[in-house]
């Protein structure tokens, strides 16, 4: 372990800077407008894209047009939840007020987005398998991505102190990304009513192109919609804490003044 | 690094491992439990068990489908390309099951292995391909085969 900080940064300036909520609450505000109007056109262009100019599917018709929904949000519930236990893992470790708030903020975000993965799925699955709900190991998996996400939420209002509060959320969220390879590799490791994965990292995907780019536009978009959505919980969350603090003060008194 | 959140760090490690490990182990035992359906070949070996609810899956078999006239019974094969399972089923099927796709069908078998099943689910494939590709590439087979059995002649 000593040789770790070999290859970590030394410099641990700009680390402590990003960590400051004073820093970040007006920083981000800088970026919010760009991140916003970014999220914003390559969500509207993937959705017209996908829904009314790419190609219908051979087999299913238009119900294949749910995966431009589908897949983007359960794409981002997994990503999220990385997100959600990295910023646990640096709160438990550095003791960063900061990283504790984006990972409470990351919690509802991706229980959204698990739950929008689900809904959009099981209607999905009428049409094209006959069930609305099956319990195969894909579907049970992200269920209990849904139920961990629920598990921070619940702990984050479990506990009288912020602080003892933040560490359970971070144990749990840490100890449950041991499900995302699990949602990850279901489809291969067991027989599974859902088909095995479209998009793979090693080899091309197994969607014509026109149907590919618009799925790949409505992914960035999400990518980008979530980061807008977790910037506005953390700032939220950065007043909520940092109330008493004299920058905040200030900051709400010019805002009721002005 | 400071000492103590190195130390901090190799708990946080230490933590994500023991999950890892614990869930790990779980997802082992689980192996067999975690699948979805029984093969065809795996029910008439008798591996999967007898006289009890289960579900089978596989390639619905060309020319195997056999209606009713006067109701919504249906007969069919499926199979995983070693054993071939029969499947009887009254009732509506979903939009995507066809001779050469995926079904899986949930029932009991009974004593002439022939699965009585309760539901049929349609199982896709990853691959999404517009219509006049899928027709193109459908020619093309056409054209291929009837090159081979011209040959023949």
């Amino acid at each position: 372990m000593s040789r770790l900080s070999n290859w970590l940064p030394t410099n641990w300036q700009w680390f402590n800077r990003l960590g400051s909520p004073r820093w970040f609450y007006h920083r981000s505000e800088r970026w919010l407008p760009w991140l916003s109007l970014a999220a914003l056109l390559v969500l509207a262009t993937g959705l017209v894209w996908g829904l009314a100019f790419a190609p219908e599917d051979a087999k299913q018709g238009n119900s294949f047009r749910i995966i431009y929904i589908h897949v983007p949000a359960a794409f981002l519930a997994q990503s999220g939840y990385f997100i959600m236990a990295i910023a646990g893992a640096i709160g438990l470790i550095w003791k960063m007020k900061i990283s504790y708030m984006v990972m409470k903020a990351a919690a509802p975000i991706g229980a959204a987005l698990t739950f929008i993965a689900l809904f959009t799925g099981a209607v999905w699955g009428k049409p094209t398998w006959g069930a609305y709900w099956v319990w195969d190991a894909r579907i049970t998996s992200m269920l209990i991505l849904l139920f961990l996400y629920a598990g921070v939420m619940a702990l984050q209002y479990a506990y009288h102190s912020v602080d003892a509060a933040s560490k359970a959320s971070a144990i749990l969220a840490l100890v449950g990304t041991v499900n995302i390879p699990i949602i990850n590799k279901s489809v291969d490791w067991w027989y599974t009513l859902h088909q095995p994965a479209t998009i793979k990292l090693t080899s091309a995907p197994s969607m014509h192109m026109d149907m590919f780019m618009p799925l790949l536009v409505m992914i960035v978009g999400f990518y980008l919609f979530y980061a807008v959505a977790l910037i506005l919980h953390t700032r939220n969350e950065i007043l909520r804490r940092e109330r008493k603090t004299s920058w905040v003060r200030e900051l709400a008194t010019a805002k009721a003044g002005g | 690094m400071h000492p103590l959140r190195k130390q901090r760090l190799q708990l946080v490690i230490l933590l994500v491992a023991a999950a890892a490990l614990v869930v790990g182990l779980v997802v082992y035992m689980l192996r067999e439990n975690g699948n979805f359906f029984y093969t065809p070949a795996q029910i008439v070996s008798g591996e999967a068990p007898k006289s009890t609810f289960l579900r089978a899956g596989g390639m619905v078999v060309d020319g195997s489908v056999v209606r009713s006239d006067d109701s919504l019974w249906v007969q069919f094969k499926i199979t995983d390309g070693v054993e071939m399972l029969t499947i009887e089923h009254t009732g509506i099927l979903p939009d995507l099951f066809a001779e050469g796709e995926a079904a899986i069908a949930s029932g009991k078998v009974d004593e002439n292995v022939v699965l009585q099943a309760t539901q049929i689910l349609a199982k896709h494939d990853e691959k999404y391909t517009p219509p006049e590709v899928a027709d193109a590439m459908n020619e093309a087979y056409k054209q291929k085969e009837a090159a081979k059995s011209g040959s023949y002649k």
